[in-house]
């Protein structure tokens, strides 16, 4: 899969090369552990579900992704934002709770609105709306695909089902997109799903792409064959990612064992495609990451918060 | 003989005529059938690529008009009966209500939800409710009420045309009404104010000075009529009467004109007593106005019975708006 495509990223043209790839799973890691610092120094509330760990799902897929194709994400959502090519300081800003946040400090973390990305933190509730977005493409002839990402956790809720069902049912342009990090809040998959997470979505018609990787390659492959399969016209695809979240569910709710951490830290997406870059480009990669953060949270925290407008 | 149900199916038939934009969604909507109660009769036939068929999944098809309205469609979704709200509240509290505040005013939902609410047919506890209540107060979702008085068509013609949400209540005894025309009929004995706008209130006012201000929306209007009409014959009670289209934000500017003559305040609604439209309303007017007399008339705080005799029991009749009118005037 060598597909190479130019895109429009914080303003700046670039590459998907290993380089690029990289760099976006490296922003999306440092973004998020700049965050959850700053909840202990207090210039954040509220709360937070980091991406840590899954980072090439979003810098894989949304390598390949067209400019205009449509975003449904949920309450995991910053490092989705990121690799779409969403501004950081504009998301710090909504973190903050500040006026030049995303959506003006009245989302916070888990309801964001950028271009053609929206954000809910409701499970399951999101995906009839990505899929009536998708019947609103179909029918205005876009050209442009749905894509909503969910969960493992997502798969108990019951209007997830309604949907696939509609969806394939009228052949729409929708991804979905199933990160499964194993874990729904604490709750092990296999706590919370009984039968097979594939069938659910073959069960419906819909062709499933399943892949049990980090590597950002890998899963750029993959998401290249469903993301063709659904321009085609032929319905809805599924793209299951078995992955790990290497984070809490939000902050500090993570009661599994250090020696479980420890057992699936190897297959941190950084570690893996991280073989592929020189020494000197992983410095790189670093150097150039951080000044990107330092810029977004600094700029940030020097604006002014938003104020309450009856008017409107 | 126009009726109500008349006034729905057109404007439905002149939206689709009018804006490509505009879609149905529901279940059974399609010809013959037309749905369960033909308000899209017709229209599949009229418009078969835009009649969408549905599951029997309420909250996909909310969620689904959800999502095409955020992306510039103007969807319209029937559920089939009101009763059946409860499995969209997330698609509209969680989403339809919230997107556009949340999303900081960059976006817009122009969606409407149509329900058939109500009872006195004999249906039981889960298809004859009135649940509107449980969505009012609900911030970014606007509730209004068709009437005979007001021209529903105008009516949904504005919901469809709403930039934001709009739930939209039908009961179903209004179906077949004939649509009420002003200096006939029991209007004859009142002059009608309406406040005009895109979901106007009317206010009955009677020939001599009124004791009391009755408030009510929907169906209850006909009731309301009918114990106007017994107070003045048997008891020589003038009342006002104050019909609001629009219940939810509440905007009772119409009702404290009235209550500034009156002081004396009775609702009148087929939603259970506790914490309903009346409350509120009540609430309202005594935090505005000051020292008024004030009772509800609401379906008693149980299931809504199949049975005839225990439906009656249950839901607000004629004479229990006239004893609650009675008790407050004497």
């Amino acid at each position: 899969m060598k597909k190479i495509g130019f895109r429009v990223r914080y303003n700046v043209p670039v590459m998907d090369d290993n380089f690029t790839l990289y760099k976006t799973m490296l922003l999306i890691r440092r973004f998020e552990e700049r965050l959850l610092s700053e909840f202990t120094t207090g210039r954040l509330v509220g709360t937070t579900h980091a991406y840590i760990g899954q980072e090439a799902d979003a810098a894989g897929i949304f390598s390949i992704t067209e400019p205009d194709d449509v975003i449904f994400s949920n309450h995991r959502c910053h490092g989705h934002f990121l690799a779409y090519g969403g501004e950081p300081y504009r998301l710090a800003a909504e973190l903050m709770g500040k006026a030049t946040g995303l959506v003006g400090g009245r989302g916070g973390s888990q309801h964001i609105h950028y271009r053609n990305f929206y954000s809910n933190g409701i499970q399951g509730g999101i995906v009839p709306v990505a899929t009536g977005m998708a019947l609103a493409e179909k029918v205005h002839a876009t050209g442009n695909i749905v894509l909503a990402f969910v969960g493992d956790g997502t798969l108990g809720e019951g209007v997830l089902y309604e949907s696939l069902n509609i969806a394939a049912l009228w052949k729409l342009p929708i991804l979905f997109v199933l990160e499964d990090n194993r874990y729904a809040q604490t709750t092990p998959v296999e706590k919370g799903m009984a039968g097979s997470m594939s069938g659910r979505f073959t069960a419906f018609g819909i062709p499933v792409w399943e892949r049990d990787t980090t590597d950002v390659l890998d899963i750029r492959s993959a998401a290249d064959e469903t993301l063709r399969a659904v321009r085609s016209g032929a319905g809805p695809a599924c793209l299951i990612l078995h992955t790990y979240r290497f984070s809490a569910h939000s902050k500090g709710d993570d009661p599994r064992s250090p020696e479980e951490l420890a057992r699936i830290r190897p297959f941190d997406p950084l570690t893996v495609h991280g073989v592929r870059l020189t020494d000197e480009e992983c410095t790189k990669a670093e150097s150039e990451v951080s000044i990107i953060i330092e810029d977004a949270f600094s700029r940030a925290e020097a604006d002014p918060f938003p104020m309450l407008n009856l008017e409107h | 003989m126009t009726t109500v149900l008349d006034r729905l199916n057109y404007a439905l038939l002149h939206a689709m005529e009018t804006d490509e934009r505009v879609y149905l969604l529901g279940e059974d909507i399609l010809d013959p059938y037309g749905g369960a109660f033909k308000v899209t009769r017709g229209l599949s036939t009229k418009f078969p690529e835009r009649v969408l068929t549905t599951p029997i999944s309420e909250a996909a098809i909310v969620g689904v008009a959800n999502g095409m309205a955020l992306r510039g469609l103007h969807p319209v979704a029937e559920i089939m009966f009101g009763d059946f709200t409860t499995l969209i509240a997330d698609q509209l509290v969680n989403h339809a209500s919230k997107f556009r505040w949340m999303y900081n005013d960059q976006v817009r939902v122009p969606m409407v939800v149509r329900v058939p609410m109500g009872g006195r047919r004999g249906y039981g506890p889960t298809h004859s409710q009135s649940l509107e209540k449980m969505f009012l107060g609900v911030p970014g979702l606007k509730v209004v009420a068709a009437n005979a008085l007001g021209d529903p068509a105008e009516l949904l013609t504005a919901a469809i045309a709403d930039d934001d949400p709009v739930l939209f209540i039908e009961h179903k005894l209004l179906y077949a009404r004939s649509l009420l025309e002003l200096g006939k009929g029991d209007l004859i004995d009142f002059k009608v104010d309406n406040t005009g706008g895109i979901s106007p209130a009317f206010t009955l006012r009677p020939m001599d000075s009124a004791r009391l201000t009755l408030a009510c929306y929907g169906y209850n209007f006909e009731l309301a009529r009918a114990a106007a009409l017994d107070l003045l014959m048997e008891h020589e009670v003038f009342v006002e009467i104050v019909l609001f289209s629009q219940l939810s934000p509440f905007d009772l500017e119409p009702l404290f004109l009235s209550l500034a003559r009156t002081r004396k305040l009775l609702t009148v609604e087929e939603g259970t007593l506790s914490l309903g439209w009346g409350a509120e309303v009540v609430a309202r007017a005594v935090e505005r106005m000051g020292g008024l007399q004030v009772r509800r008339v609401a379906a008693l705080d149980l299931p809504i019975a199949a049975a005839k005799s225990l439906e009656d029991a249950i839901l607000p009749l004629v004479q229990d708006i006239v004893r609650s009118a009675l008790s407050l005037v004497n």
